[in-house]
């Protein structure tokens, strides 16, 4: 595969985003790039463009998303696609239809691009096997969690201007989040050294042979990180006895002041959200000026719409 | 000899004791010396130390009896708070101090249960301001003790809490006490575990086996110990947390500790004081205060007990001191309630097994202080310059009759009612202070 040097037409030879894994550095590398120009168009008054135009996407969510699903929203119609949201958790999974049902029904129409949040691990891929258009992948399970890792980078790189050697620290529920697991792919194809911060019961076996470096203590974890990523931490984990409370998560585990002075002078604090202030992340932290939590959501409209045009051009023409 | 009434703060006369057969079993060492207390802490011991070169110190001659680190129970139902009328940290702690015991550690089993901050608080307040010897709380691993949910252990252990325990049952649910072990390693809390199958003899009341059946009793086999305790030992295995068997009973549960020591695995045991010197036919006629949990078991099984704590393979000795009033104790059998008190007759039953050439004096001595103070991270148990005056001064051979209504705990269920013991403690000193005088007690 040869890859461009001009990022505008670096080669993205994928027909599906199921994952990071898979992914060449160049590859991500090409997509961030793509993202900066999303960036400059989103910040204009006359924000859209024709990429997409007369293509149909299809925002196919069986789990409740804010973000991630009018993020896509707004990318699509920035690039000129038709958008039709479904939440299924409403409909017909209630009904008792298959996934595969679903994915048959909704390919007779047509779509050209349909992205997929699912609950359960490897749902989306399975779902990609069954239809003809290009599929993205906006969260299944606790496995991956393309685009946020990828809006991740790129938040980091405008900041730090590289990624290559910093030293980002993922701290929370690495057990049960697609997030870390995006994330940790991500940032170890970039060249960054990830370390993952939790008591032992939220660390998923065998996670170091991710390339993470293992922490259940924040001091110790955050020392000299550049950037402290938080995650969020669901309220059923306390009644699974998996933490005991929320005022003890918050005492170990919570983002304060002085966890965070353990961290570089210039770290970042970053947070996919939503934010539960007072349980994983202090309230002025969330709000202090080295958190890019803000900005992180105005990338995520920027790397999707990358991601849409990347996959755009890899759609038939006829 | 003056009794020492000085109060915390007050500057404490030091004290010699000279003439004295010094045994620290934390290093091995056993030669004749004195030892000098100073503001609470051992100051100096050796050869050098005798009535004359004492400087401006009281002098105590110890007429070359033994003087060792004051014993340290990991195992006492204290009762506070919430069952004072069973005993209270005051009682208890005066039991102790008769038994040579300088610190206790008390179990959660209280009303409410020890599985919040606000409790480790009070118990370490109650006992600073009522207890004769150092009391340290061991909290709950799931609230309630219920088994379900994990108790805020980070912040109970930054408390005070020593270790963490369910009590009297064990946690069936794996995933909770894997959680558990895992959890608690974070902070390097040990976790202190009670060994029995809920599921396998609910109904058992008595080890099962002939004696059982003689009685009509129901009984519990060795494998509602042996089941929970392989399982635990694979989720060591998993987690890497730090295990404590809180008590075994039984040659198999030995075995299977023997070999996870073997595998490296941060596995440690405890028997009580009941299970080395009493087995299932001490029951005799349905006598309650024979009744435990675990049960006494078989002679054969009460063997093996003192072989693992000779050969090394079970660390600690407890009293498991349980105090239970007529309420629960005068009933039938299989309605009674279970437990024995301990404290006052540990280190002289104990001696039974020395003066039996079953157990080297050293190695009982070692499972009573040094080992559980090792295990529990506590600076005593040891007879070494700097460290706490938590000393006990041992007659090894003076025989005597134990006598209920005698004894310090509010409590008489004693299973050695009329039992004749050799030795006894002659003197206890927590942290300097002289808490216990054989002779005052004798006038």
């Amino acid at each position: 595969m040869t890859i461009a040097a001009d990022a505008s037409h670096a080669s993205f030879p994928h027909r599906h985003l199921l994952g990071i894994e898979g992914l060449s550095r160049a590859e991500i590398v090409a997509l961030l790039d793509l993202s900066e120009e999303a960036i400059k168009l989103s910040r204009q008054i006359a924000k859209k463009r024709d990429d997409l135009r007369g293509r149909t996407l299809i925002n196919l969510f069986f789990e409740a998303s804010t973000r991630t699903q009018s993020s896509f929203e707004l990318a699509g119609k920035r690039l000129g696609a038709d958008v039709m949201n479904m939440s299924v958790g409403t409909s017909s999974v209630q009904k008792g239809e298959t996934l595969i049902d679903t994915a048959v029904t909704l390919n007779a129409m047509r779509p050209d691009i349909l992205v997929v949040r699912h609950y359960a691990a490897g749902a989306v891929e399975l779902l990609s096997q069954k239809v003809d258009c290009s599929v993205i992948n906006a969260g299944d399970g606790s496995h991956e969690h393309p685009t946020q890792a990828l809006l991740d980078a790129l938040t980091i790189r405008r900041h730090k201007g590289r990624i290559e050697g910093l030293i980002v620290a993922i701290c929370g529920d690495i057990l049960h989040s697609r997030v870390a697991r995006s994330n940790i792919l991500c940032l170890n194809a970039l060249g960054a050294r990830v370390r993952v911060v939790a008591p032992s019961t939220l660390l998923a076996a065998g996670i170091e042979r991710l390339g993470v470096e293992v922490y259940t203590s924040m001091l110790e974890g955050l020392a000299d990180a550049d950037i402290v990523m938080m995650l969020r931490l669901q309220r059923e984990r306390m009644t699974s006895s998996l933490v005991p409370s929320q005022r003890e998560y918050f005492h170990f585990f919570g983002l304060d002041y002085d966890k965070l002075a353990r961290a570089k002078p210039d770290a970042l604090v970053m947070h996919p959200g939503p934010m539960n202030r007072g349980v994983e992340i202090d309230s002025n932290v969330a709000d202090d000026a080295r958190s890019l939590i803000r900005e992180q959501v105005e990338m995520g409209v920027a790397v999707r719409m990358a991601v849409l045009q990347a996959l755009a051009r890899q759609l038939p023409n006829r | 000899m003056t009794a020492m009434h000085a109060s915390n703060h007050d500057r404490q006369t030091p004290v010699a004791l000279v003439n004295a057969r010094l045994i620290d079993p934390s290093t091995g060492l056993d030669r004749k010396g004195g030892l000098l207390i100073k503001d609470g802490v051992i100051a100096d011991l050796g050869p050098g130390i005798t009535a004359g070169h004492a400087g401006d110190a009281e002098v105590i001659d110890c007429a070359g009896r033994v003087l060792a680190p004051g014993l340290i129970d990991m195992m006492v139902f204290a009762g506070e708070p919430g069952l004072e009328h069973r005993e209270t940290l005051a009682t208890a702690s005066r039991a102790a101090a008769a038994g040579g015991v300088t610190t206790i550690v008390c179990m959660p089993n209280t009303e409410p249960v020890i599985d919040d901050v606000a409790l480790v608080d009070f118990i370490l307040r109650r006992a600073r301001d009522t207890a004769l010897v150092h009391v340290h709380p061991m909290a709950a691993m799931t609230k309630g003790l219920k088994g379900e949910e994990m108790t805020e252990i980070g912040l109970l252990h930054e408390a005070g809490a020593i270790a963490f325990s369910n009590g009297k049952a064990s946690l069936a649910n794996s995933k909770v006490m894997r959680n558990v072990l895992a959890y608690a390693k974070d902070f390097g809390a040990l976790v202190v575990h009670h060994l029995e199958d809920p599921t396998l003899a609910p109904e058992g009341v008595m080890n099962e086996g002939e004696v059982a059946t003689r009685l009509g009793l129901r009984g519990a086999p060795c494998a509602a110990e042996t089941i929970m305790l392989e399982r635990d030992i694979r989720l060591v295995e998993l987690t890497g947390g730090r295990y404590h068997a809180g008590q075994i009973s039984c040659r198999a549960s030995l075995d299977i500790v023997r070999s996870a020591k073997e595998r490296g695995l941060p596995v440690t045991c405890a028997v009580s004081i009941n299970h080395l010197t009493l087995n299932e036919n001490d029951i005799g006629p349905y006598r309650t205060f024979f009744k435990m949990k675990p049960p006494l078991r078989s002679e054969e099984d009460r063997r093996a007990m003192v072989e693992g704590v000779a050969s090394g393979d079970i660390d600690v000795i407890v009293s498991a001191h349980d105090p239970r009033g007529a309420e629960g104790k005068r009933r039938p059998f299989a309605e009674a309630a279970d437990g024995a008190v301990g404290l006052e007759t540990l280190l002289a039953a104990a001696l039974r097994l020395y003066h039996n050439g079953e157990v080297e004096l050293d190695r009982l001595l070692h499972a009573l202080s040094a080992a559980p103070a090792a295990l529990l991270g506590l600076d005593s148990g040891r007879l070494a310059k700097g460290a706490p005056a938590d000393l006990v001064l041992i007659d090894l051979t003076t025989p005597w009759t134990v006598e209920p209504e005698t004894l310090r705990s509010k409590s008489k269920n004693t299973p050695f009612d009329s039992a004749r013991l050799e030795g006894h403690p002659l003197l206890t000193f927590v942290a300097g202070r002289l808490v216990y005088n054989y002779a005052d007690q004798q006038q």
